[in-house]
């Protein structure tokens, strides 16, 4: 029941902050989402989205960190791991 | 799809759990938290990519599965009244109560309504004024700032016809009892990434210090599972317990600030009964004073507490961690997602439907051999 999606802000509209919405694009298929609790989140921003709501905006250079810590693995390791 | 695809990359995933069998020296017992993570564990086959060592217990996670009876059966009776409509999340259709389910209720003549938001829910109310809608609140904490806007827009639009039954869970109370729990074998947690989006995880810091557990915050992908297991595992094998923060694209430590101001507006803190793990002090969420008047359960009547038990389903066991799904005499013969002895078996995120769903076929084969 916790799941929630990333999706793409594609527009914003509504001046009440409680009842603000986006537009979001989630691979293809576009959804209105309900933006109040993420008043930072702007057009091109990806937000996690949970029942209508956006709950969080995605963090780009975060998101990178994980394949930061792979690349780690794979010098500490000393060959390609996924060879093996 | 971005921030999704990348995070599935089975060669990644099979550096990752080089990494990890590179860092266990020795057993560990590591709980996902999240119903979401054991669907994905199951789903991806991730437990295969670990070593024996490693023993992965499926947590509670789960808000269909933890929901008592008592709840549903309160849901049934509200949605059989003539002037009454029960909306409610999918996934709580088919949970058994004591006498049958939602869905049994819709065939009676209830008038039971599936909705994707509460606010689809509060549209029904706007719709029809001259019927009674109540939306079934129920969720851990990524669901509660959805449910409280509901509430919030209700009372300040001065909608008098909707209402929300209330059964709110909270992480945080449930990992103390596990750990309080006599049995209790887990050594570190994977955090629930979307409770703690919503959250932050300031509150586990006390948690790891006081039971010297690692907790990582952790998502929901393959890549995120396995960078979540051995941050965990890297912890345990130094000797360390903090809190660490895996799912950093979208968790941040104070979390979200506008969504946790909500959740304090509409509701409080109360406590729960949790199925599989009993009375929980302050374990969960009940509306607040101030909104008091769109609670279910003062106009239709409080939520009687159930005597008996679940007969033969173990998933009390299964939700404390204490018993994988398979070792459960009734999993996949007498208790299947078409014909469920219990709730774990019923909600796609728990762990019974999960192994049901991608373990059944070769579990058999295994017997087989």
């Amino acid at each position: 029941m916790c799941l929630a999606v990333p999706g793409r802000v594609v527009s914003l509209s509504g001046d009440d902050p409680v009842t603000r919405l986006g537009r979001v694009d989630f691979g293809g298929i576009i959804k209105q989402v309900n933006l109040a609790f993420t008043p930072e989140a702007a057009i091109g921003d990806y937000v996690l989205v949970h029942v209508g709501f956006a709950i969080g905006v995605i963090d780009a250079a975060a998101a990178e960190r994980v394949f930061a810590h792979l690349r780690e693995i794979g010098e500490v390791a000393g060959d390609d791991p996924s060879a093996s | 799809m971005k921030f999704r695809d990348e995070y599935r990359d089975p060669a990644a995933a099979h550096r990752l759990a080089a990494a990890i069998a590179r860092t266990v020296t020795r057993p560990w017992t590591v709980m996902e938290v999240c119903g979401g993570q054991t669907h994905a564990i199951l789903r991806f086959g991730i437990d295969a990519l670990l070593p024996e060592m490693v023993t992965l217990v499926h947590g509670p996670g789960c808000p269909v599965c933890v929901t008592p009876a008592e709840y549903i059966d309160k849901a049934i009776e509200i949605a059989l009244r003539p002037r009454a409509i029960l909306c409610s999340f999918g996934d709580m259709l088919r949970v058994p109560g004591r006498h049958g389910d939602l869905l049994a209720a819709k065939a009676r003549g209830g008038d039971v309504r599936l909705v994707y938001s509460p606010l689809d829910a509060l549209a029904v109310a706007r719709a029809e004024p001259s019927r009674e809608v109540v939306f079934l609140a129920v969720g851990f904490e990524t669901t509660a700032p959805a449910n409280a806007m509901a509430a919030y827009q209700a009372k300040r639009a001065g909608i008098r016809n909707f209402f929300l039954l209330v059964s709110h869970v909270l992480v945080p109370p449930a990992l103390r009892a596990i750990l309080n729990a006599p049995g209790n074998r887990i050594e570190g947690f994977l955090a629930a990434g979307h409770v703690c989006t919503v959250m932050g995880y300031k509150e586990y810091e006390p948690i790891a210090a006081r039971y010297r557990v690692p907790i990582v915050v952790t998502g929901f992908e393959p890549l995120d599972i396995l960078e979540g297991l051995w941050l965990c595992l890297r912890q345990l094998e130094a000797g360390r317990a903090e809190v660490e923060n895996q799912y950093s694209r979208s968790v941040r430590r104070a979390g979200n600030q506008p969504a946790q101001a909500l959740i304090r507006e509409v509701f409080r803190v109360v406590p729960r009964r949790w199925r599989g793990l009993g009375d929980i002090a302050d374990s969960g969420l009940g509306l607040a004073e101030a909104y008091g008047d769109l609670d279910a359960e003062r106009r239709f009547g409080p939520v009687c507490a159930a005597g008996g038990n679940d007969g033969e389903c173990i998933s009390g066991l299964v939700l404390r961690g204490e018993r994988k799904p398979p070792e459960c005499p009734a999993f996949g013969t007498r208790c299947t997602p078409q014909r469920p002895l219990g709730v774990t078996m019923v909600s796609s995120e728990g762990a019974c439907a999960a192994y049901y769903r991608y373990r059944l076929r070769q579990l058999a084969g295994d017997k087989a051999t």
